[in-house]
């Protein structure tokens, strides 16, 4: 499993990789946003909480196809599927590898981005701590479309048709975990309800990508 | 005698072809009495004439939730006992249901423009039947992007049973994000939040003639499925002869 891990990290840290790619568009979003809804700083710090989150899923879900895609294409999925290693497995560690690619450093840079759209100063630690406790899903739930989709010719259009109405709940609890932090109320509920979220794809959506990562290289 | 039985094509076949003009014939019946029933009812003290939409959009969006219902049901038995005609009956279900969401939508935006003023509002019931319809767009462009069927059937499958957990998640999260402005349930059992007796008949005979509707269209569906599941295999052994 840590030789699996280490290996993705590798592969997504090498050049040609995609690593900083998630970041990179996560700026550009950042940046296009006060050029479509004027620089004027009231309204930015006002949408930026819905705007970060939605930045930080889309710039996830730019690297997801990346999951499976190339190991199935010059076969090593095929032996990871028959190594010793369950698939779930093996589809736990692909996602926790893509998490620390794109999640994680989303989460952590994620208050330089505010600062960018003027996020109201007691607003930074739930921002930080939404990404942490939310992004873990985004990945689960993105190892899962991703395994659908892998067998497919133009998949990652489909891909990005069939996940992101499964990320709604984590987007709702997330921006209202960083809108409440902003506004000074508790952002408890909703960050408890994320954590659930994260939980229970994390306990369940391994089976389910494994089932779909079965039938595609069946 | 038990339901498995009817997972065997031939038999599915005969019994629907059998039954299907009567399930027609109650379908036409029942939905055109009941809108014209509908029709003819006074007007509401408040809401004029617009109280009317009500016959068109609570079955409609009452079958939307159920046919995804249906289809969870199927895709368990198909990916439990890999009965064809199960798979089948889900795919043939999903257009069906993203049309009957479709018209709640619909239906509901014309009726909201004079009401509430607005032709959308970003409401929970609203919002989480905006999203179910995305489940079934991603549902029917699944079917149609994979090419081996039993594949496709596995894959959809077990896209059903997630998007099954993320609409129900979907519905009680968009409760918390927004307080909502749509009216509570249309039917109660308690006597003093059902409507009156003048609506409801009328909406419970709608109600039955779009059940009758959506299991027409499914029979009719599911047939046409199975006798192009027939042509391909024909035309596979042509080939290969």
């Amino acid at each position: 499993m840590k030789a699996l891990l280490i290996r993705d990290l590798r592969l997504a840290t090498r050049a040609g990789g995609g690593f900083g790619l998630a970041l990179a568009f996560f700026l550009i979003v950042c940046t296009l946003v006060p050029f479509g809804v004027g620089p004027e700083g009231g309204t930015l710090s006002r949408i930026a909480p819905g705007i970060l989150w939605v930045g930080a899923l889309l710039s996830c879900l730019l690297s997801l196809d990346r999951i499976f895609a190339l190991d199935f294409e010059d076969g090593s999925l095929d032996l990871l599927a028959t190594a010793p290693l369950p698939l779930e497995g093996t589809v736990a560690i692909k996602a926790l590898a893509h998490w620390l690619v794109t999640g994680l450093p989303l989460a952590l840079s994620a208050p330089v981005f505010g600062l960018l759209l003027h996020l109201p100063g007691p607003a930074y630690p739930w921002l930080v701590a939404s990404l942490i406790l939310g992004t873990p899903a985004l990945s689960m739930l993105g190892a899962f479309g991703a395994a659908v989709t892998v067998g497919l010719r133009r998949g990652g259009l489909l891909l990005s048709l069939l996940v992101l109405p499964l990320y709604v709940p984590t987007l709702i609890f997330g921006a209202e975990a960083v809108r409440r932090g902003a506004a000074g109320a508790d952002p408890g509920a909703p960050l408890v309800f994320l954590a659930a979220i994260t939980l229970a794809t994390l306990a369940l959506a391994p089976f389910a990508a494994a089932a779909a990562l079965r039938v595609n290289l069946r | 005698m038990s339901i498995w039985e009817y997972a065997n094509p031939v038999k599915f076949m005969r019994v629907s072809g059998a039954i299907l003009p009567w399930v027609v014939a109650g379908a036409a019946l029942c939905t055109v009495a009941g809108l014209v029933w509908g029709f003819l009812t006074p007007q509401d003290y408040k809401q004029g004439a617009t109280v009317k939409i009500i016959f068109l959009h609570v079955p409609a969006a009452l079958m939307a939730i159920n046919i995804w219902l249906m289809m969870l049901v199927t895709s368990l038995i198909w990916l439990v006992r890999r009965h064809h005609v199960s798979a089948l009956a889900a795919k043939a279900a999903a257009p069906v249901g993203a049309v009957m969401t479709l018209i709640a939508l619909i239906t509901g935006a014309i009726w909201g423009q004079p009401m509430w003023g607005t032709w959308w509002e970003w409401d929970p019931r609203l919002t989480s039947f905006l999203i179910l319809f995305l489940f079934y767009l991603g549902y029917m462009a699944l079917w149609a992007a994979v090419e081996d069927p039993d594949s496709a059937a596995d894959l959809t499958g077990v896209l059903c049973l997630v998007g099954s957990v993320f609409a129900l998640l979907s519905r009680y999260a968009v409760n918390f994000w927004n307080q909502g402005l749509h009216q509570g349930a249309s039917l109660s059992l308690a006597p003093g939040e059902r409507m009156s007796a003048v609506y409801r008949y009328p909406l419970y005979l709608t109600m039955l003639g779009f059940f009758l509707l959506f299991l027409a269209l499914l029979l009719i569906r599911t047939r046409t499925e199975i006798r192009r599941r027939r042509l391909a295999a024909l035309l596979a052994r042509e080939n290969r002869a």
